[in-house]
């Protein structure tokens, strides 16, 4: 039924990848970085330095990259929208677009939770990709590689059931932390410390579900490809 | 003969133990202003918010142009809410968006109009409170007087039937509660609409009211014209509508 709140949609996905792409950013190519510097001596023990990229490459796919960008996504949206949507709701701006005619669970909540659902996932690419450039840096620091053979060997180790599982994982951990972080706002109360309250809880709840969630997700990857 | 717009039908409201409306049932005409005095805590934002279903009664009706609020379907519901304006004491300005979106907002969700129809809208309606000027800012630019001046701006610019006050002068200095109040009875009588306002205000009731009730721990404990209110001898109305001008 319209109104569709495409426009919506659209600007808290924009805000949302906006705003959290500085700290994805360090913080996917500091994972690539130092999973190659602890990685490196340890294959080397075992004569193992050449699957060093692939390595990197899979672990930041299937499961670093995913599970960090998300608790850094929960940490820095789900609490974000606790906090909007749970001061809305005790200056009574909820109650406002309510008696107005507006239905504030379809603008508010639902706008915030597909947006979510939807950004996670490009954010997630974004950190894979940055990850793996940060461990081809911190390779080049220690042995000589070109990024060529780098890139070359990352690309012959990923496969399509890597990436799907990986990154698909990520709609729902968007999900989560959009749900979450929409429910404890919107039914914040008791004035500014339910406010407080909605924030915090939104991203200790969020990342509990978002390892929880992992967990089942990681088994039912393994059962479909083994 | 004077048709009911709105009509309150022994509606009583608790929180856990604590009864807030305890069988409370008022009428009000089409075009008539009602306002509804009483203590902090008495429940008269209680009883607005049962009229429009922001709180669901625990007992009792409540029937505006003959429909029942509380049995209406979602899609009825928001029908007759495009009739209602709501006033809140807090003005409940939308804080992320600029005065020309909050006002334009319901418009834009509820009706088919234009760009150009909205823009118009949104100009009369900021002429009709003198903040033409204030077009571009934000909620967190304007002061208490003018946030309740948008506010009602945007309360009435759908041109409702039936405007809901939730204390329109709480916080503001005398002059402003004045003009606010007399914009509040020019708005009535230019858009002939019905009004039920909360307040204890008196100088803002004495010119917007037509008529008022007393609700005390929950009942509406006297009802009248403002004049027969204020010279009652009833001890409780002459400590009530004494106490703001007594010095202890």
């Amino acid at each position: 039924m319209p109104p569709y709140e495409f426009h919506e949609i659209k600007k808290h996905m924009d805000e949302l990848g906006v705003k959290t792409l500085p700290i994805v950013s360090v913080t996917g190519f500091i994972i690539g970085a130092v999973l190659a510097m602890q990685s490196q001596p340890i294959l080397a023990r075992f004569g193992a330095e050449s699957v060093l990229p692939a390595m990197v490459s899979l672990s930041v796919v299937r499961e670093l990259g995913p599970v960090i960008t998300a608790l850094i996504f929960a940490g820095r949206v789900s609490s974000g929208i606790g906090a909007e949507l749970g001061s809305m709701r005790v200056t009574e701006q909820i109650d406002a677009m309510e008696v107005s005619a507006i239905d504030p669970f379809r603008y508010l909540v639902v706008t915030r939770v597909i947006a979510c659902a939807l950004i996670l996932p490009m954010l997630t690419l974004y950190v894979v990709f940055l990850a793996i450039f940060g461990g081809y840096l911190a390779i080049i620091l220690t042995q000589n590689m070109s990024l060529q053979l780098y890139v070359v060997s990352v690309v012959e180790a990923i496969r399509f059931s890597d990436i799907l599982p990986g990154v698909g994982k990520t709609f729902f951990f968007g999900f989560i932390v959009g749900i979450v972080g929409a429910f404890k706002g919107y039914n914040a109360d008791k004035g500014t410390e339910g406010v407080g309250k909605a924030s915090t809880t939104s991203v200790v709840l969020a990342s509990l579900l978002i390892l929880v969630t992992d967990t089942v997700l990681v088994k039912i990857t393994l059962w479909i490809w083994p | 003969m004077a048709v009911e717009m709105v009509k309150i039908s022994h509606i009583s409201k608790a929180f856990d133990d604590f009864v807030v409306l305890d069988d409370v049932s008022l009428s009000v005409d089409h075009g008539e202003n009602l306002v509804v005095f009483g203590k902090s805590g008495t429940g008269k934002s209680v009883l607005l918010k049962c009229m429009v279903k922001l709180l669901v009664p625990d007992e009792g009706e409540v029937f505006i142009e003959g429909k029942n609020v509380h049995t209406l379907s979602n899609k009825e519901l928001k029908e007759l809410r495009k009739n209602i304006g709501f006033l809140f004491q807090s003005a409940a300005l939308y804080d992320s968006m600029s005065v020309r979106e909050n006002l334009a907002f319901p418009l834009i969700r509820n009706f088919y109009f234009t760009k150009k129809e909205v823009e118009a809208k949104v100009k009369r309606a900021l002429e009709m409170v003198s903040l033409e000027h204030a077009v571009d800012k934000m909620p967190s630019e304007l002061s208490g007087g003018m946030r309740k001046r948008i506010g009602l701006a945007r309360s009435i610019i759908t041109e409702p039937k039936l405007m809901l006050y939730d204390e329109p002068t709480t916080g503001l200095d005398p002059i402003t509660t004045k003009e606010i109040s007399r914009l509040i009875r020019d708005l009535q009588n230019q858009l002939e609409m019905t009004s039920i306002s909360i307040t204890h205000d008196l100088a803002c009731a004495q010119i917007i009211s037509d008529r008022a009730v007393v609700l005390d721990k929950g009942k509406i404990k006297y009802e009248g014209s403002l004049k027969e209110l204020t010279v009652s001898t009833d001890p409780f109305l002459h400590d009530f509508f004494t106490s703001d001008t007594k010095v202890d």
